[in-house]
């Protein structure tokens, strides 16, 4: 029996593999229950792109719901969420707030420039310290935070327009009526 | 025509490496010699059709053939050439291709130095090796054909990942994946081994200087990539426990106690059983960190997820290599514990604890990697678990490895001397206290932190350990005899140890980052070091435009060196940080260009990092004690073959007991 120890242990772990491929393919849409959800939003303190000397904190954007899209330069699906975002951002109702991950700041701003400017502000967290309270798993992601800075919301990977529309809107419809 | 030529080679490589899989496991079983000889012939065509191909896609690479897709994804017409070769393994297609060409330069090298062992034997080893050809080269035809045409061709190609282009990029894959794969040998002398059965150690010899140099590569390959990270990503930090670094760490860590056993092995034969399942983890543990990074199974949300036939195939293969083995293992790993026995406190004991410690350790490493997915399987979400945790557990489980380690080559085989290990492990420990006390005294001011004391401490007590035993042996061995190349090599790595530990925890301690605001003209000064900006010029590339700083350094107000940190952006967009280094022994001085501010102002990053080349260093040095040992005359075959013919049991060690590492 003791020489079956390492077999098993080796099935076990072909097993979890199997479910990491099997449960890719199955969440293509790539809705992920966070742990987080229905928890405060960890605190963070983050300087802004455009300002560095400037920084943002979890209380000053309480009493308002507002999103929050973890993007960087360098991340290659960003680049396909990006058209959505410019697109739809606006006419979400709440802010957006661009949180730059891992990222140059320069080459942040260059990304910007170019494809456009979704977003009412941008935060920078180069060193990712912050993203990991979030549990950010990489970019993109979007967490929807409540006025009382409860996440009530995240999506791991890109904004679709249907993702908008069918979970996005009706969620932060209803935070707004929820909130006086 | 030239692309299709390498994909056919790539098909003739899989029928040869079918005719090696099976033809001579079939001779050894049936005692067929005319099958057993298929092996060298077919192993040989095989490395030679797999260099055709991997020499065709470098031909592509080199003349700029776009309609192959892989080299349209991957380089341009400005990349310079050195890149474009590099290009070759910048990818998924190509890294598989790379590693497939190294599993053939160590069969080739097996099959040509390795006619000195029993026939039999030679024939199991090439037999598995060839096995684990078919299953890779499978998979690089049907899922990850780097010959794939893209028609029509584009005009030019996109670029290599800037990432990439880097001299430390160019060499550090190749060299990663000699340790990896060198592992393959280790594991192919294992399953030959359980397929043989009446297991006896002679097998364990034969196996030992192939698992040192595999080993010694690996450990290049590390500090390589190191290196590279700090050179590199511009952060100053040179490891970061993330996927692919784990993914390289955790055979290192089973390799490292491959080593230690196979010296009980081979030496005393005990744990024979521990060994071989060693071995098989060994090069589990490669593949495992081949696939993991490349799958899809931890890195889908972003890149890879498109593919799940890549990730079908891998667990597929690695079902069919690690759970044969295993279940081969289970049926056939030696009944009886063997060899001569040992009292609680000897030489096999402090191995044994120090190999548990190890393997902890990458079991740790390997939970600690996998954890988003298991958080997923169990429904808690993706968590992911970051160096704290790594940092803190693997302290933690290294930590008494590091206080057995100057004891363990005073204890005798099969009984220590209690006494006697106290004695050395005191004296260790009293001369680090006071030599750290007098070190510390001269070179600072002010109380340095725990890390920088316990650092100083642990490196001397190592040092002083390996400096000891040294002695002893000059002392009490005679002529000639004193440093046999095996224990020359075990103290070289291990007094690597010792540099590596003082890098490592004096850097974190004491390096001093000022991330800063500097207007030309302006000067910072961190202790004895001043650094002016000078502003920023324009500079270009083959490929890339630069803002190039210049930053006057000053010791003691004294011009020493000027540093050009850039800021690079290559053709398609991609910005990257090339940090300038003014490399010491005893400190670097690392400048880093962050964000143009105005006025010609920039933000910089400046740092001053005490002994961080020790660590790179120490790294160095273990790598070279692997090869030193590697080249033992006792591992040369051409005693053992006769030895084996003649008599099976003709092996005991000639050298005194404890005489030996």
């Amino acid at each position: 029996m003791n020489r079956m120890l390492p077999l098993i242990g080796f099935v076990l772990l072909a097993g979890l593999f199997g479910f990491g491929i099997w449960w890719n393919t199955r969440h293509d849409q790539r809705e992920v229950p966070s742990p987080l959800i229905g928890k405060p939003a960890p605190a963070f303190s983050l300087p802004l792109l455009d300002d560095p000397a400037t920084r943002v904190n979890k209380a000053e954007m309480l009493g308002q719901p507002y999103l929050v899209n973890v993007f960087a330069s360098w991340c290659i699906a960003c680049g396909e969420e990006h058209p959505v975002l410019m697109q739809e951002a606006r006419q979400l109702g709440v802010p957006v707030i661009g949180y730059n991950y891992k990222d140059d700041p320069d080459a942040a701003k260059a990304w910007l420039n170019e494809h456009g400017n979704p977003y009412s502000m941008v935060v920078t967290d180069r060193s990712g310290a912050t993203a990991i309270d979030f549990g950010v798993y990489g970019a993109p992601e979007t967490f929807l935070i409540d006025a009382k800075g409860i996440i009530r919301y995240k999506r791991i990977g890109p904004l679709t327009p249907e993702v908008i529309a069918d979970v996005l809107e009706p969620k932060i419809q209803a935070l707004k009526q929820e909130s006086p | 025509m030239l692309p299709e030529l390498g994909q056919f080679a790539l098909v003739l490589a899989l029928l040869l490496a079918t005719l090696q899989g099976v033809l001579p496991l079939l001779g050894a079983w049936r005692g067929s010699p005319a099958m057993m000889a298929v092996a060298r012939p077919a192993a040989i065509g095989q490395a030679l059709f797999v260099a055709l191909a991997f020499g065709l896609l470098a031909y592509a690479f080199l003349h700029f053939d776009f309609s192959v897709a892989y080299v349209a994804d991957n380089s341009n017409l400005a990349l310079p050439w050195y890149y474009r070769f590099a290009a070759v393994w910048g990818a998924h297609e190509g890294s598989m291709l790379l590693w497939m060409l190294i599993l053939n330069l160590w069969t080739l090298a097996l099959a040509i130095f390795g006619t000195r062992l029993p026939e039999v034997f030679h024939a199991r080893v090439l037999g598995v090796l060839g096995l684990l050809s078919v299953g890779f080269l499978l998979f690089i035809l049907l899922t990850s054909n780097p010959f794939t045409r893209l028609l029509p061709p584009p005009l030019d190609g996109a670029d290599l990942n800037p990432v990439l282009q880097d001299p430390g990029m160019t060499f550090h894959p190749p060299v990663l994946y000699m340790g990896y794969v060198g592992f393959s040998v280790a594991f192919a002398f294992s399953i030959a081994a359980l397929l043989g059965g009446g297991l006896d150690k002679q097998w364990v010899r034969w196996a030992r200087p192939w698992t040192n140099v595999a080993w010694g590569f690996l450990t290049l390959g590390i500090v390589a990539g190191s290196w590279w990270a700090y050179a590199e990503l511009g952060w100053g930090g040179w490891w970061f426990w993330d996927p692919v670094e784990n993914a390289s760490f955790m055979p290192w860590l089973v390799g490292t106690a491959l080593i230690h056993s196979q010296a009980i092995t081979e030496k005393r034969g005990s744990l024979p059983a521990w060994t071989v399942l060693l071995s098989i983890f060994a090069f589990s543990l490669s593949l495992l960190g081949t696939f993991l990074v490349r799958s899809g199974v931890l890195t889908s949300v972003h890149s890879f997820a498109a593919d799940p036939k890549r990730g079908v195939f891998i667990l597929i293969y690695l079902c069919i290599v690690i759970g044969g083995s295993l279940l081969l293992y289970a049926l056939r790993a030696p009944k009886v514990a063997g060899g001569k026995p040992f009292a609680p406190l000897s030489r096999e004991t402090l191995l044994l604890i120090v190999n548990l410690l190890l393997t902890s350790a990458a079991a740790m490493v390997l939970l600690g990697t996998l954890f988003p997915l298991i958080g997923d399987a169990f429904g808690w979400g993706r968590i992911s678990v970051g160096p704290p945790y790594f940092g803190s557990l693997f302290i933690l489980l290294m930590a008494p490895a590091i206080l057995l380690l100057p004891l363990g080559p005073f204890a005798r085989w099969g009984r220590a001397e209690g006494r006697l290990l106290v004695r050395i492990g005191l004296q260790a420990a009293v001369s680090a206290v006071v030599l750290a006390g007098v070190l510390f005294a001269a070179r600072m001011s002010g109380v340095p932190s725990w890390r920088a004391i316990l650092g100083g401490l642990s490196s001397l007590y190592v040092i002083y350990g390996v400096l000891a035993f040294a002695r002893k042996r000059w002392r009490e061995a005679p002529r000639g005899r004193r440093y046999p190349a095996e224990m020359l090599g075990m103290l070289v790595a291990h007094f690597g140890v010792g540099i590596f530990l003082a890098g490592v925890l004096l850097t974190t301690a004491l390096s001093v980052e000022h991330d800063i605001r500097m207007a030309p003209g302006q000067t910072e000064t961190i202790g004895a070091y001043g650094f002016r900006f000078e502003g920023v010029t324009h500079t270009t590339g083959p490929n890339w435009k630069a803002d190039q700083g210049a930053v006057q350094v000053l010791k003691n107000g004294h011009p020493l060196t000027v540093l050009h940190p850039q800021k690079r952006t290559y053709e398609r967009g991609q910005v990257q940080t090339e940090s300038a280094v003014e490399a010491g022994p005893m400190r670097d001085l690392y400048v880093a260009l962050g964000e143009p501010l105005d006025n010609g102002a920039w933000a910089m990053r400046i740092y001053v990092k005490p002994f961080v080349r020790w660590l790179w260093g120490g790294g160095i040095l273990m790598m070279i004690g692997g090869f030193i040992a590697a080249a033992d005359r006792r591992f040369r075959l051409r005693r053992e073959a006769q030895a084996n013919a003649s008599a099976l049991h003709a092996d005991r060690d000639p050298q005194p007991e404890g005489a030996q590492a």
